[in-house]
């Protein structure tokens, strides 16, 4: 299948790995990429504080970019931040039309135009999840992560806001949590799984930002989490550029890989770890990755149900949506 | 508005009369306008306003018109129909005229409180009135229909609201058929522990309703049943219910509960005891069931499942399972029908931050109603999850999907007070334990109801003023470990607090059965967006519906507390016990007929007739109405392809009249009657 | 402190529904719940909680509001906007205060606040070379206004990121930043209308 894609200016540099694994495993799982040419940044969640209309205006020039490009087509984000951006630019322009008269002007004068609705902004975790399936991720498994403990981390921006329409539930979203399974990996409930990394706190209020990225990691290690799998390079970034301040700040040590998810895919299809950029990370995940056997660990009970006589049944879990 | 006139100009004398309705129609409708306007029109004779049409004075002025002036026809122009329709028809009658002769334009909820825009208003008003002028001079004689009022009703839903209702007319002499769903009365007061504000034991105030409901010779008790079908109208409705098969022969069963003791197959109890409890596959919901009949539950019966078991036959002594039985139809004649379905709890694993379903010490309210209840599963021990631990700290969280665009946009009224009573109930049980009622605004309007919570402000609960952000079991800090902390903002301080709990009570809403609109459709009334029925008033008729005959009761109205819903239980039966002694009612004579030597015979209208009030007669080859089961709702008249089936009081000559009369300043060619 | 309450005198709150794409007529009806500040993970150390912010916006207090550093702190996670019970959009809202902030002028005394020049610098990159640059971005904004952070991420972090090879040295511009900058100058003129 053939998608648009919009790497983002973070899986230019910074998260380079998540880049270099996405394109692995977009082989395996028939997905081909169509890099939109001479794309700009989406303003990440600072244009928007500075100007409307040019912050609109940013984003939409990538949009009317891609439809001129591909036409009408899916537009794959792998960063959350574009994925947000993307998304909800092109929601607010159908709806708010007086925004949408200023932008379209505004793309008119450099000889762009952009009709809301064309691109199906998505993000890559919807692609997997929902357009390629569990089912065909399971199947490109070869070698499987067993024993791996990981604890799914989606941050904020792809399950939130849920007013656009979100292909996963905003609190407890589930899909990371099921492609994981799929590769074998042990793959923990964590509690936090949805909650900040702090943005771009580090850079305002570093206090506030080591608090929340501190949040994240403790309770990973409470869980006893081999790693955490990301799927936005901001989260990655906080996470594991300042663990070590975290550390510091704190007199904590934890020393927990952050991971994209696209790279324990990749592994788990046996593309070999230097392909898919293991090593930029600043916590190195070879001690984990380590852990992995080639056996299947056996199943642990975690709520010993009926042991005892006097417990009081549980309601049982809504399905899933 | 001359050249377009349709009815010959003089030939009706119209009185017209613009109410003022105080400031409510005057203060936007500029009246002495309107009235001066329409006295242009050809027909109408006099035109006047006045402050209160309504009033006696204001209708002498129509009884006195008709005999000075020798009216011929009579409009007003006021309020709703509802409101008013019946006091100018008979005002009109008392002046020597058919009341039918009578028609009203609706200038106050269509117009003048629809708008602050004087001129737009008056405008409006003028068409409306003008369109009333048009149609009125077309009207017919007509006579009522007298229908007799079959004294026996069926109530449906065993709650404190069926209850109330159906011994209060039980009691006065009247026959009722009690329809519940559950094989036991009873609902969820049943369930319930204590009352609010006074603390008495709900069973045992409800208990001693459920046995006279059994033992009374007036009530037909068809538990573990459904209505099927409703066909007829007031007086005289026709009835099918599905008695399910309970697999228990009710005849020989002694109620003995031996059965229920012997049953290897144990189920999660989600109805009568919310989850919290085991029952049998064959059970009764609880001792004091009335009737004590168990059902058998072939979902989760081994011998249904496998084939195998049969233990309950086995150790049955008066041979009374029968695992052949079958649905019974049961068809009878009401005069009249009182529904009191009640509500359902919302249900709190919608939303996820709150963690019920995933976090095993999160309970629901129902769940802490079966823990407190000493015949519940802890012997009305408060404990946690593990059926062992006393809690010394528990949260109770207000507003739980309700007063929440999310889920419910009401207050469900009464979880204020229960979660008082919850605080309450704790400092009894637990009087060590420290409890936290997270609120946003506390609702205690009721009598003795403000002054619980100041017991309960007394006894130490602590009050949080904020919604209740999420409930996690992740610590961030020391003191959190193992605990279930619950995250909000203390709203009165303004600063986000973190508490450290071991229990969390979810303070659900009250929701409209999950399948209200079905069954407000299978009764032919309406039911509002969140699938409460729809009341006929909601101030003068609280428990009437639109539909004439059906009457609603208790919470599937909206929520409400137990007080109220007895009270609507007892208007709802005092509403029918006036129908069956006045014996008859006169009913509107709006009814279909079909120009029989016009008819094609082509019987379209007989399966489209909701009432199947049409008739096919085979020799003549044409169709016919049955004027008694005819309900006036227009579907034949629209329907006929020949055009021949006239709906009284509402024929295409009377509704086209109004459409031209309203249209009055439209270009001719854009009207209506030149594209039809 | 007494607030003295005028005649209606807020026309921030106004001009905040006005400006905010989406439902935020919505906050007219904020029942002062505190879902959002409960949920707001930079809620501890922001000056008033957004609840408050809502409330004050109502009471006309609008240069507090706008002097607050509540909007800055915000972290965009849609907590609050997911959870809202009247459905207000205020992680929106509050990218809407920050804009009103700048133009009130509030926001340069940069010893005190750090988001906004934040902000600024990064858009300067981008307005540039449409694309951002980390180094860049946070060399400058720390130079400007932050010697000692400057310091800090010369030696401590930028070092880290460039010995992973995980940030450029130098920016890298799109091809057709004309046409870019030719849209940025004609929706920063239909922005100014507003």
């Amino acid at each position: 299948m053939k998608y648009g894609y919009y790497p983002g200016c973070s899986l230019e540099k910074n998260a380079r790995a998540y880049h270099v694994s996405t394109m692995a495993v977009a082989e395996p799982l028939g997905i081909e990429f169509v890099e939109v040419e001479d794309w700009n940044c989406c303003g990440a969640t600072e244009m928007m504080a500075i100007e409307k209309i040019p912050a609109f205006a940013l984003i939409s020039r990538n949009l009317a970019l891609a439809a001129k490009q591909n036409g009408s087509t899916n537009l794959v984000a792998p960063c959350s931040a574009c994925y947000l951006n993307l998304k909800k630019a092109d929601h607010y322009l159908a709806e708010d039309k007086g925004l949408r008269a200023k932008v379209d002007t505004a793309l008119e004068a450099g000889g762009l135009s952009y009709q809301p609705g064309t691109i199906n902004v998505q993000h890559l975790l919807e692609t997997i999840a929902v357009d390629i399936g569990y089912d065909a991720v399971e199947e490109r498994v070869v070698k499987p992560l067993y024993s791996l403990r990981v604890a799914p981390y989606y941050g904020c921006l792809v399950p939130r806001p849920a007013t656009m329409q979100s292909f996963d539930d905003p609190e407890h979203p589930t899909s990371l949590d099921k492609i994981l399974q799929r590769l074998g990996a042990t793959v923990i409930d964590y509690p936090l799984k949805a909650q900040c990394c702090g943005g771009h706190m580090t850079q305002i209020s570093e206090d506030t930002a080591l608090e929340l990225i501190r949040r994240l990691l403790k309770n990973a290690a409470d869980c006893e989490a081999d790693m955490i799998a990301t799927l936005c390079p901001m989260c990655q970034l906080n996470l594991d550029a300042y663990q070590d301040a975290v550390n510091a700040h704190f007199g904590t040590d934890y020393q927990i890989p952050i991971v994209y998810f696209t790279q324990l895919m990749g592994l788990a299809f046996g593309i070999p770890a230097k392909e898919l950029g293991f090593g930029k990370e600043f916590v190195s995940a070879q001690p984990a990755l380590d852990k992995i056997t080639e056996e299947a660990p056996k199943p642990v009970r975690t709520r010993g149900r009926g042991k005892q006589k006097a417990e009081l049944p549980m309601p049982t879990q809504l399905e899933e949506r | 508005m001359t050249e377009k006139q349709n009815s010959p100009a003089g030939q009706e004398k119209v009185g017209v009369y613009i109410c003022h309705c105080g400031s409510n129609i005057a203060g936007t409708i500029n009246v002495d306008e309107v009235s001066e306007w329409i006295k242009g029109n050809p027909n109408v004779e006099v035109s006047r306003n006045y402050e209160f049409m309504c009033s006696s004075t204001g209708q002498e002025l129509i009884e006195n018109d008709i005999k000075e002036k020798g009216l011929t026809r009579v409009v007003v122009a006021s309020c709703s129909p509802h409101m008013h329709e019946k006091t100018f028809r008979e005002a009109t009658e008392r002046g020597g005229l058919n009341p039918f002769l009578f028609e009203m334009a609706n200038i106050r909820e269509h117009d003048s409180w629809a708008t602050n825009n004087k001129e737009a208003a008056t405008a409006k008003a003028k068409a409306l009135v003008n369109a009333a002028v048009e149609r009125v001079v077309h009207h017919k004689p007509l006579e009522k229909i007298p229908v007799d009022i079959d004294p026996k009703t069926m109530v449906v839903g065993g709650g404190i609201a069926g209850i109330t209702a159906a011994l209060e007319l039980a009691e006065a002499g009247h026959h009722v058929y009690l329809v519940e769903r559950e094989g036991t009365i009873g609902g969820h007061m049943a369930q319930i522990d204590k009352t609010f504000p006074t603390l008495d034991c709900s069973a045992c105030i409800l208990t001693p309703k459920m046995v006279d409901v059994g033992q009374n010779e007036n009530i037909t008790l068809l538990s573990y049943s459904e209505v099927e079908s409703v066909d007829g109208y007031i007086g005289n409705f026709n009835i099918t219910v599905r008695k399910k098969a309970r697999c228990v022969d009710e005849e020989l069963c002694t109620s003995c509960g031996i059965c229920e003791e012997k049953c290897p197959q144990k189920v999660v109890d989600n109805n009568y005891g919310a989850g919290l409890s085991y029952r049998k596959a064959i059970y009764r919901a609880f001792p004091q069931a009335v009737p004590g009949y168990p059902v058998l539950d072939k979902e989760n019966c081994t011998y249904f499942q496998t084939g195998k078991c049969k233990v309950c036959e086995k150790v049955c002594p008066t041979n009374a399972i029968n695992y052949e039985q079958e649905d019974q139809l049961l068809n009878f004649n009401v005069g009249n029908i009182i529904l009191a379905t009640g509500y359902d709890l919302f249900d709190a694993r919608k939303i996820p931050q709150y963690g019920y379903g995933r976090l095993p010490n999160v309970f629901s309210s129902l769940e802490f109603e079966r823990m407190v209840n000493a015949s519940g599963p802890t012997g009305g021990h408060i404990l946690l999850r593990d059926g062992e631990t006393e809690p010394k700290t528990i949260a109770i969280v207000h507003c739980v999907g309700s007063r929440d665009q999310n889920h419910n946009e009401y207050c469900s009224k009464v979880c204020c007070m229960y979660s008082l009573k919850f605080a309450h109930l704790v400092h009894e049980h637990l009087p060590e334990a420290e409890v936290y009622n997270y609120y946003i605004d506390m609702r205690t309007p009721g009598k003795g109801y403000e002054e619980f919570y100041h017991r309960l402000l007394k006894e130490g609960t602590h009050f949080i003023r904020g919604r209740v952000a999420e409930i996690t079991d992740a610590d961030r800090k020391p003191g959190e470990e193992g605990k279930l902390i619950v995250q909000s903002e203390n709203t009165l301080l303004g600063v986000q607090q973190r508490n450290p709990v071991d229990m969390v009570i979810l303070s659900a809403g009250i929701e409209a059965r999950h399948d209200s609109e079905k069954v407000s459709k299978l009764f032919k009334m309406g039911c509002d967006y969140d699938g409460f029925f729809n009341e006929r008033h909601p101030k003068l008729a609280p428990v009437s519906t639109m539909t004439d005959g059906i009457f609603i009761a208790g919470a599937c109205q909206g929520p409400k507390d137990i007080p109220d819903t007895v009270a609507q239980g007892g208007a709802a039966a005092s509403q029918v016990a006036k129908l069956i002694s006045q014996g008859t009612v006169m009913m509107e004579p709006v009814r279909a007929s079909i120009r029989e030597d016009e008819c094609s015979g082509c019987r379209i209208c007989n399966n489209l007739c909701p009432y199947n009030a049409i008739e096919y007669d085979e020799e003549k080859k044409v169709s016919h109405v049955v004027t008694a089961l005819c309900q006036g709702c227009g579907t034949c008249v629209a329907a006929c392809p020949s055009g021949v089936i006239d709906g009284a009081h509402f024929t295409n000559t009377q509704i086209l009249a109004e459409l031209e009369g309203i249209l009055w300043d439209m270009p001719t060619e854009m009207t209506v009657m030149e594209e039809v | 402190m007494t607030h003295t309450l005028t005649s209606r005198p807020s026309t921030l709150l106004d001009q905040v529904i006005a400006e905010t794409p989406g439902k935020a007529i919505n906050l007219k009806t904020c029942l002062q719940c505190g879902t959002c500040s409960g949920s707001c993970p930079s809620g501890p150390d922001m000056d008033f909680t957004p609840r408050a912010i809502f409330s004050m916006l109502e009471a006309g207090m609008d240069e507090k509001v706008l002097k607050s550093n509540t909007p800055w702190f915000c972290v965009s996670c849609y907590y609050c906007m997911v959870r809202c019970p009247q459905e207000i959009p205020i992680t929106d809202i509050m990218y809407t205060l920050k804009r009103r902030a700048i133009e009130a002028g509030y926001y340069h005394n940069p010893s005190k606040e750090k988001a906004p020049e934040f902000s600024e610098t990064f858009c300067d990159f981008v307005e540039n070379y449409g694309r951002s640059f980390e180094l860049g971005i946070a060399m400058r904004y720390h130079l400007r206004y932050h010697p000692v952070g400057a310091m800090k991420m010369a030696t401590g972090m930028g070092r880290k990121m460039l010995s992973k090879g995980r940030m450029d040295v130098t920016p890298t511009r799109i091809k057709n930043i004309t046409q870019l900058k030719s849209i940025l100058t004609k929706a920063k003129e239909l922005g100014g209308q507003e």
